[in-house]
């Protein structure tokens, strides 16, 4: 069962206060007897007995209080060992008070009433110095090691060896007493080193702590010498000042106080040091956490310059932001008109260079001290701050003493300034980063969008099945194919191919949908749509731009397809009667490239016969032109070969047949060109 | 990559294209053709002995002079293109448009016959 913390400190507080009562009963009983001669039937050990009882009851219950407390905080420990002493100061001194009072009357002479006030001043003391024993212990294990630990086990069970060894030799000058005291007393001098706590002090706190512990080494100074007063002018049954323990537990108290005042006062001159690498590190970790709380490269450049100039004691300072080849100035405590001041005494000086953007002089020597004659400034330091190699701006401090700026502070300096770069830097790979996730998103819907420029539903119709597929290398692609019922009779259907690839295609390939939305359902004929596509496409297409395609008019009355070819890849038709196919490569010439009138020279018409069983396959040039890691072509033999191995099968397997033959060629699953392929399968 | 080799010979400005035309790489024989449009060149020999791949954006780019260098008079003469080249010249169409031959010399001796 675990007793918890709180009841541990009632029970020993109760423990603590009724053994002190047994105590004082006790040896005030044997007081009694003494002088009247009579046995009272209480051991003589009796008294030793509870005071030893007494003292362990309040180590545990300063242990388990001062163990409540959590995060130390050095001031507050010693603050409290301070309240504790004068406590028990009050109270001793409202005893002698109370027996100045009482002068020379019998009551002041009484043996019983002299040793009763020094029970009590005993219990304050032994409050006192056990209270105090807890906080030096926490002080000095504040930074402890295995050996430290260990160490100090053995002195707390050396004392409580000494507490029980009184009972059976209470006499001090005895052989055992003597080694004991003089152990636990080296042992005290040893831990006393262990000052460590010290140097987390600041400026402020070390002179409240001096002031502390200098009034605990007055409170034990007047305890002591009221005890030996006690001893020498009263006959006393305990005398605590012939006891080992008690003198070894007041020499450790006393060594440790002593100490801790003689380092805390020889520490006092170091300690801005300390405090300024504190601010140091505080700064630092600002500066390199700006990234996660600041919104802007300006507020680094601001914490960058608060940081520096209050790091190293500079009395102006400003930052150059140079950006897209304009520069502004954040500064503090120094206008624009000085810093121009500054800067012209610099590049008109003997030290050029300093502040110069863009020399290699600068960046190399980045630190620069000069005497600036004619300002308030005798001493500056400038330095590049430098993101992904580029410098972004120049941070410079300025001090109105010569020769301000000694190693450690130039160091800082440029650490900070480093950190400032790589902050700025991560706060632009971020914003990018974000950018770029627009970007993607923004594709997304383009290429959402480009698929609904596909048709879904592909003429549907009793002569022939049509299959397609389509992909695009990028989010979005060139590649285009359509089919339109133009009446009861026709159906309009074609393949197209943007140069190029990417966005620019895309809307390219919109305009195609455009025209062939419009243009087809006018029942035009294959050269006459070609034509007027041409017209529409001279007008809008990027000069280096062009389309190529082939158009389709196919009659279920007479059974015909009737087609031409604009630059497109030449059509692969497959005869079901020969079991062969051919691809037709009729004369033609791209959309958009000659962008006159002349182009309806260069448009053939076709017309086929279909029958049952023939298949019509048209595609873009990503197929045939798709590599391997050889870098061989899929080529056109290969679509012909499965082509004619498979015809017997309608026209979704055979495209899915192609598809799957060209990816396993490609022997990746990643597509460097646009693929489409559109089957159409008489019946 | 590609790199573009300048040579004038006989008034004729030969142009060597070696390495892929790519999108990217279209744009470097996209500058040497203006250039050499803006110099004045009358005669220009476009020699594609080392030119292994042709994307559609440098087939862009020959096709996009074909009007300028009518209306500028200005004669162009493509030459040692390799069969895959010729063929997408001849599927695009463009060689109905370009004048094309197999080598240098014979690009010579007809450029000065237009």
């Amino acid at each position: 069962m675990k007793i918890s913390a709180k009841n541990i400190i009632r029970f020993s507080l109760a423990t603590a206060i009724l053994s002190w009562l047994a105590f004082v009963f006790a040896d005030l009983n044997l007081l009694f007897g003494s002088l009247r001669n009579v046995k009272v039937g209480i051991p003589d050990e009796l008294p030793n007995l509870s005071m030893d009882l007494f003292i362990v009851a309040l180590f545990f219950y300063y242990r388990s209080r001062t163990y409540r407390v959590e995060n130390i905080n050095f001031i507050d420990m010693l603050w409290r060992v301070f309240a504790t002493g004068l406590l028990a100061t009050v109270a001793s001194l409202v005893i002698k008070f109370i027996f100045i009072a009482w002068g020379n009357t019998k009551l002041a002479q009484n043996t019983f009433v002299i040793n009763l006030s020094y029970h009590i001043n005993f219990g304050l003391i032994a409050a006192f110095l056990i209270s105090t024993f807890i906080v030096w212990k926490r002080l000095i294990l504040y930074q402890k090691s295995k050996l430290l630990l260990n160490g100090w086990q053995v002195f707390e069970y050396i004392f409580l060896i000494t507490l029980v060894l009184d009972l059976v030799y209470p006499d001090l000058d005895s052989g055992i007493n003597v080694v004991l005291l003089v152990i636990l007393i080296l042992m005290g001098l040893i831990f006393s080193v262990n000052l460590k706590w010290v140097a987390y002090l600041n400026f402020r706190q070390k002179w409240k702590s001096i002031l502390l512990i200098l009034l605990v080494l007055l409170y034990l100074g007047y305890f002591i010498q009221n005890l030996w007063r006690f001893a020498a002018n009263n006959p006393l049954t305990t005398d605590i000042l012939q006891n080992t323990f008690f003198i070894a537990l007041l020499t450790f108290v006393f060594l440790y106080a002593l100490f801790s005042l003689l380092v805390i006062l020889f520490n006092l001159p170091t300690s801005s040091v300390f405090e300024q690498k504190l601010e140091e590190v505080l700064n630092f970790q600002r500066l390199s956490q700006s990234i996660q709380t600041e919104k802007s490269e300006d507020q680094v450049y601001e914490i960058l310059l608060q940081s520096a100039c209050s790091t190293v004691f500079a009395d102006a300072g400003w930052i150059e932001i140079i950006q897209n080849g304009d520069s502004h100035y954040q500064s503090k405590n120094i206008d624009e008109t000085e810093i121009g001041q500054v800067k012209e005494l610099i590049s008109s000086g003997k030290v050029k260079g300093i502040l110069d953007t863009d020399t290699d002089r600068s960046l190399k020597s980045s630190t620069q001290q000069n005497v600036l004659k004619g300002t308030k400034f005798k001493s500056i330091i400038a330095y590049p701050i430098l993101v992904q190699g580029q410098q972004t701006g120049t941070l410079a401090l300025l001090k109105e003493i010569s020769d301000g700026f000694n190693k450690e502070m130039t160091d800082i300096t440029r650490t900070f300034v480093n950190q400032a770069g790589i902050s700025i830097e991560n706060f632009r790979l971020l914003s990018e980063a974000l950018e770029n996730e627009r970007y993607k998103e923004e594709l997304k819907i383009a290429k959402e969008v480009q698929k609904s420029l596909l048709p879904t539903d592909l003429a549907a119709n009793d002569d022939f099945d049509l299959s397609a597929f389509s992909e695009a290398a990028d989010e979005v692609g060139g590649d285009y194919y359509d089919a339109l019922r133009v009446d009861e009779d026709r159906i309009a259907l074609m393949i197209g191919d943007v140069s190029g690839k990417g966005t620019s295609a895309a809307f390219h390939m919109s305009q195609m949908k455009g025209i062939f939305s419009s243009l087809a359902q006018m029942g035009m004929g294959p050269k006459e749509f070609l034509i007027h596509a041409n017209t529409a496409l001279s007008t809008s297409l990027e000069k280096a731009s062009f389309i190529t395609a082939s158009y389709f008019l196919i009659s279920q009355k007479n059974k015909t397809v009737e087609f031409s070819r604009a630059g497109h890849c030449p059509t692969l038709y497959y005869n079901a009667k020969d079991k062969k196919s051919v691809f037709y490569e009729d004369k033609g010439l791209g959309l958009g490239i000659l962008r006159n009138t002349n182009f309806e020279q260069y448009v053939e018409v076709r017309t086929l016969q279909y029958k049952p069983g023939d298949i019509l396959v048209l595609y873009t040039d990503g197929i045939t032109e798709a590599k391997n890691g050889k870098r061989d072509e899929f080529g056109y033999e290969k679509m012909q070969e499965i082509l004619e191995a498979n015809a017997e099968l309608g026209a979704e397997e055979i495209k899915q047949l192609i598809m799957d033959d060209l990816y396993s060629f490609c022997g990746q699953e990643f597509v460097d060109d646009d693929y489409t392929m559109v089957i159409v399968k008489f019946k | 990559m590609i790199d573009i080799t300048k040579n004038v010979d006989d008034g004729v400005l030969v142009l060597g294209v070696v390495g892929d035309v790519d999108a990217s790489s279209s744009i470097e024989l996209d500058n040497a053709i203006k250039e050499a449009l803006e110099e004045g060149s009358q005669k220009i020999i476009v020699n594609c002995k080392n030119l292994s791949y042709i994307s559609s954006a440098g087939l862009g780019v020959f096709m996009s002079y074909i009007q300028e260098l009518e209306s500028k008079n200005v004669k162009m003469v493509i030459c040692h293109l390799n069969e895959k080249v010729e063929g997408v010249f001849q599927i695009l169409g463009l060689d109905q448009l370009l004048k094309i031959v197999s080598s240098e010399d014979e690009a010579k001796k007809i450029i000065n016959e237009l």
